[in-house]
């Protein structure tokens, strides 16, 4: 497995969007969420994008008040996960027009749907904007 | 609770609400939280979908960002997905991917749900239940859903088809034997014409091949195909990595794909790309020189990039590179040496472990220096992580790069005064097992003990106080080489110790103990030495006269404490309250003498029968009696009676020390006798060489005859109860010394004496048998031939005392082999034990379901190549793609279960003869996994290239249908899933020998299948052409 979690966390540490690929309960999750969002926030921009912990490879990047963290197996390719975080952001940003963190919290199901379209079961299986666009669109003409 | 209400559906909250009241509740959250949960408790109750779908979807919300329990809504959540609504749907599987996991209960209920969906004429729909079947799955959905995912991987809508793809990753993971399924299907996708497709299908295989490469060995061609063809970096990527796994495996296959690697490395803009591309040559293909320059270069441009994430990995892939390639390291070192200066504490750390990766036997004294002066400057955290590694470094393979042990103690020394130290506990290790390895050092370890012990402020860190245990203990067991053991006394016994953990005070005493069996060792038997020719006048009246004037000579520190003794035993007479006080005036008065006189240089040995005057002795005495005084009525066990051991000694032997100089000469050695006999017995005790155990060592004492250890002790009780009153009694001995001293500590002279010596060595003796840590069985002495072996002899002889020869194996030492003839400085011996210095690890074997997997792939792969052993894979992907229809769940699943089964069969087949099929079975699974990778390879094409008659299949086919009970009722069963499958295999006999005769007339009619003609794949033609 690739990528086994996602998350999004505003810059007071709120988490945003979890997205996990292996099953952890919520205990873990909270812990783990805590310890990753407290070591990312501490870092600043002249610094490295990715930070390793526990047996993840974390790697963020910054967006505004929003930062996207993804937790990726040891030896995946840390530069393609940065430019897959870019490229979620880049979807998102043509989707709801000017993304912001309003956008995610309201929105919440949206960003899910496209993350499903982008990731399955780890794997980075749709890199197109507008196929993950796609039926999401449509779905969003038929409800 | 009562139901809902129809109010409560028209006026229920939307997600959306639920969202601004969050909003607006910031400081009570929690209360709104828990009163939302509420409503929606009574909300999923509702008949109504739409208030259910509501509810689902803020308990999704609440659960995936607040943490909230949900699984009061998970049968809820199942109801809804039965909804004919495409967006109840879509909420339903949204919240069970959040919430449901392999174990929920409910997932029974939803199988058929998601077969439904799964056969849907609706893609998205198709969509929504395989992305919850790839969260969700276990065995029991995967083994009941393969057919569908079966027929969903050759879809003709791409986004069914790729997600189907990726969901089959999971389904193999919980089921194996879908992989005989589907595994056809899947590697037909390889060479689909859509980007996605491929994209999907390869990351799976990425997947696949890292947990267990060789299966996947005969697919090379199709993916060297996509990595020559493809523009897609994403692909390109995983692909690079799936090679990355394959090429050491396959030399051939390596010198194949070089060139394309290569290729896009020269070509690519995308970093990313280039990266896996470096990674790929610095990992699996570093043989080859001219790529890894190529992937050195392109490192160095990343290194001196701006970005910091570039220079992250830039060192990361320079770190993978230098244990076969050091130039690439060499090559970069300032800009290595410079990272350790980084803003960032990761690149920092990634240097750092650069810099480690470089150290050799001839630059390590130097990197030691740079590293020690950049944990001076840097922060406690990077400090700490720059000594820990410094020692992890240079204790690898006991000590194997350190060939100048002094020094290394010495850095030990240093590493301690550093103000951020805290790896006390590491430093101690590393002293005693220097101390107890290597002979040479001693001297040197002693002097690093001294500096570190006399030194007061270090008692005030609580991370060094293991450090000055160790450097005690050292002082005390090595004493004898010591330059000035009375210093050495009034260090362990100055009064700051009183700051330390009580078990380490211990070790203080413990060691004074030994220091002081040392010194009036040394003088006893130096006087009768002495006493026998006639100087010994001088020596005594120099000492009971408290002369001076031989205070510039190299003795003149030990005079000058000795008279500062004298000065303090004044004080002492005065005053007995004022004492601690004195006493530590003294040694900081010491301190500084010592410090001002050089230390005598000539061999210790000779120096120390000259040291000790009568004086110095019974000052010595008086400032271990004012010093442990107090602490025999410690309230600490371990301190109070390590105290009271060295009182009594003192007690023993003081009174004749005091008297003997008034005697003449030949009454003297009379009345010496007793004293010097205990010390002799002391001395001899304390002082026998101790040498590192191995860790296995009680393992392999062999257990007496009779002796049970494991012998039920329940009735001993009844024992006990008789034995009560003999066992306090025997405790009787040493309680009037507690009683004793907590009413007098002072006057201790005066009080009678309880058979000391009886005492004091019983106590000794439970001493050594209680204190693990710093006593070592003495029983085993190593008594190496009396000069040291040159640097250059491999072996080292070693005698074991008599009573305990079956220890001699314990303590087979070997150095270290390959010595440089040009050192400067022998390197000495380092004791080593033939095992057991590292940990030892049991063979344990890892996950059986990824060998399932493995071995089910690599039967379908090979089943294309050699007809005979084409067997189950085949047919059974036959018969579910013609067969369509209700029998089809029913053939699939006897047939996976039997495949098992024949997938060890014909693997074995191939190298063995036909007899030994019928033990074949899962116990195969549990073989050591090496010589069976290891033999992949011939295997493979041993397999391809015998091509055999059909009537060896059938006949083998024949037999294991007859085996079969055989095999039901003798396997073990190795796992769980094995456990299914015999259950599976007993259930479906009878099938299996109706499918065998349908097999076999089948065989008889389609000789040629699509199969075989469609993907035949052979490594060995490929590579050559």
């Amino acid at each position: 497995m690739g990528i086994r979690f996602i998350l999004m966390v505003n810059k007071h540490g709120q988490t945003r969007l979890a997205q996990y690929y292996e099953y952890l309960t919520i205990e873990e999750r909270r812990a783990l969420e805590g310890e990753i969002v407290r070591k990312c926030l501490a870092r600043n921009e002249q610094q490295c994008s990715f930070v390793e912990h526990r047996n993840y490879k974390i790697v963020y990047r910054r967006y505004a008040s929003l930062f996207f963290l993804v937790g990726v197996d040891n030896d995946e390719n840390e530069l393609a996960i940065l430019e897959f975080i870019h490229l979620l952001v880049e979807t998102m940003d043509r989707h709801f027009g000017n993304v912001c963190e309003l956008d995610i919290m309201f929105h919440l199901e949206k960003a899910h749907f496209m993350l499903e379209e982008m990731v399955m079961n780890g794997c980075i299986v749709e890199t197109s904007k507008s196929n993950i666009l796609a039926p999401i669109q449509l779905m969003d003409k038929a409800s | 609770m009562t139901g809902p209400s129809l109010m409560d559906s028209l006026f229920q909250r939307t997600l959306e609400d639920l969202i601004k009241g969050l909003r607006l509740h910031l400081v009570h959250e929690s209360t709104f939280i828990s009163k939302s949960l509420d409503e929606i408790r009574r909300e999923v109750r509702s008949p109504d979908l739409d208030t259910k779908a509501a509810a689902v979807q803020k308990v999704t919300y609440l659960r995936s960002l607040h943490g909230v329990d949900d699984s009061f809504a998970a049968f809820p959540a199942v109801e809804l997905a039965a909804s004919p609504r495409f967006r109840h749907k879509q909420i339903a599987y949204l919240a069970a991917s959040a919430s449901f996991h392999s174990a929920t209960a409910v997932l029974l209920l939803l199988t058929n749900q998601l077969r439904k969906d799964l056969n849907s004429s609706n893609e998205f729909e198709v969509s929504l239940a395989l992305q919850c079947l790839s969260v969700v799955c276990n065995l029991d959905l995967a083994r009941d859903l393969t057919p569908e995912i079966f027929t969903l991987l050759s879809s003709s809508k791409q986004l069914i088809r790729k997600k189907a793809i990726a969901t089959i990753l999971r389904v193999f993971g919980e089921y194996p034997d879908a992989v005989r399924v589907c595994f056809k299907r899947l590697v037909e996708n390889v060479e689909s014409s859509d980007p996605q497709t491929v994209s999907a299908v390869v990351s799976v295989f990425c997947e696949l091949a890292s947990r267990e490469p060789n299966s996947y060995l005969p697919l090379a061609p199709e993916f060297y195909r996509v990595l020559v063809d493809s523009r897609n970096n994403w692909v390109l990527i995983k692909v690079l990595k799936i090679f990355a796994n394959l090429a050491p495996l396959e030399p051939r296959l390596a010198k194949r794909i070089i060139e394309p690697i290569c290729e896009h490395m020269r070509r690519t803009g995308a970093k990313s790309l280039m990266f896996e591309c470096i990674r790929t040559i610095v990992t699996s293909l570093s043989d080859y020189d001219s790529a890894v320059r190529l992937a050195v270069a392109k490192v160095q441009e990343f290194l001196v990039d701006d970005d910091p994430n570039l220079k992250y990995l830039g060192l990361q892939a320079l770190s993978i590179v230098v244990p076969k390639h050091s130039w690439a390291v060499v090559e970069n070192k300032e800009f290595v040496i410079k990272s350790l200066s980084d803003t960032d504490p990761n690149i920092k750390l990634e240097a750092l472990r650069l810099v480690m990766a470089m150290v050799s036997e001839d630059n390590l004294s130097e990197i030691c220096r740079v590293l020690l002066n950049y944990a001076l400057k840097s922060d406690p955290e990077f400090c700490n992580e720059i000594l820990g590694s410094l020692l992890a470094t240079c204790s690898i393979n006991v000590y194997e790069i350190i060939i100048d042990f002094d020094w290394y103690v010495s850095v030990l020394g240093e590493m301690t005064r550093i103000p951020h130290c805290q790896k006390g506990e590491e430093i101690e290790s590393q002293l005693i097992d220097i101390g107890m390895r290597v002979k040479d050092v001693r001297p040197e370890l002693v002097q690093v003990g001294r500096d570190l012990l006399i030194d007061p402020a270090l008692l005030g860190n609580p991370f060094l106080h293991r450090v000055l245990s160790a450097a005690a203990w050292v002082s005390g067991e090595y004493v004898k080489f010591s330059k000035n053991p009375i210093e050495l006394m009034e260090a362990l016994l100055q009064p700051r110790t009183g700051l330390l953990p009580s078990s380490i005070r211990a070790v203080y005493i413990q060691s004074a103990f030994k220091v002081l069996t040392f010194c009036l060792h040394s003088y006893l038997f130096a006087k009768e030495a002495v006493a026998s020719s006639s100087s010994c006048a001088y020596d005594l009246e120099s000492g009971a006269a408290d002369s001076i004037p031989e205070r510039g000579c190299p003795e003149g520190s030990n005079l000058a404490t000795s008279e500062a003794l004298a000065s303090s035993e004044q004080n002492e007479d005065f005053s007995r309250r004022f004492l601690c006080q004195s006493v530590e005036d003294n040694c900081t008065e010491n301190d500084g003498d010592t410090l001002v006189a050089p230390g005598p240089s000539s061999s210790s040995a000779s120096l120390n029968k000259l040291q000790f005057t009568r004086g110095s002795i019974i000052n010595l005495l008086d400032l271990i009696k004012t010093a442990l005084g107090p602490l025999a009525g410690s309230h600490e066990v371990e301190v109070q009676e390590r105290a009271w051991n060295v009182l009594g000694l003192i007690k023993l032997v003081e009174q004749e020390i005091q008297d003997t100089p008034m005697q003449n000469e030949g009454k003297f050695v009379m009345e010496e006798l007793k004293a010097s006999d205990i010390m002799k017995l002391m001395h001899d005790a304390f002082f026998g060489e101790l040498g590192p155990v191995s860790m296995s060592a009680q393992e392999r004492v062999p257990i007496p005859d009779g002796l049970m250890l494991k012998e039920n002790l329940n009735d001993l009780e009844t024992v006990c109860g008789d034995v009560q009153l003999p066992t306090t009694c025997s405790f009787s001995l040493g309680k009037p010394h507690f009683e004793e001293s907590c009413g007098a500590l002072f006057d201790f002279q005066k009080k009678e004496e309880l058979e000391p010596s009886s005492e004091s060595t019983s106590m000794l003796a439970e001493h050594r048998k209680r204190h693990g840590l710093y006593y070592l069985p003495s029983e085993i002495k190593e008594i190496t031939s009396s000069d040291y072996p040159t640097a250059n002899e491999s072996k080292l002889a070693i005698s074991v005392s008599d009573d305990v020869d079956y220890l001699v194996k314990l303590t087979e030492q070997s150095l270290v082999p390959k010595k440089k003839s040009n050192q400067t400085k022998p390197r000495p011996i380092v004791v080593k034990l033939d095992e057991g210095d590292g940990v030892r690890i049991a063979a344990n074997k890892p996950e059986s379901k990824n060998d399932l997997i493995s071995g089910a792939v690599r039967e379908v792969l090979l089943g294309n190549e050699g007809i005979p052993t084409s067997s189950q894979g085949k047919h059974s992907d036959k018969l579910s793609s013609k067969t369509r229809g209700k029998e089809k769940i029913a053939i699939v699943q006897p047939l996976g279960s039997t495949g098992l089964l024949a997938n060890a069969a014909n693997s074995e087949l191939a190298n063995s003869s036909p007899r030994r099929s019928k033990h074949v079975s899962h116990g195969k699974e549990k073989k050591p996994r090496s010589p069976r990778n290891n033999a992949e390879g011939c295997e493979e094409r041993s397999h391809r290239d015998k091509k055999k008659g059909d009537h060896r299949h059938v006949k083998n086919k024949a037999r294991r249908s007859a085996d079969g009970c055989v095999n039901v009722v003798a396997q073990t069963p190795v796992s769980f899933s094995v456990d299914v499958i015999c259950l599976l295999l007993s259930f479906y006999i009878f099938y299996r020998i109706v499918i065998v005769i349908i097999f076999i007339v089948r065989d008889w009619f389609f000789h040629v299948t699509q199969y075989e003609t469609h993907s035949r794949i052979d490594v060995s033609q490929f590579v050559n052409a």
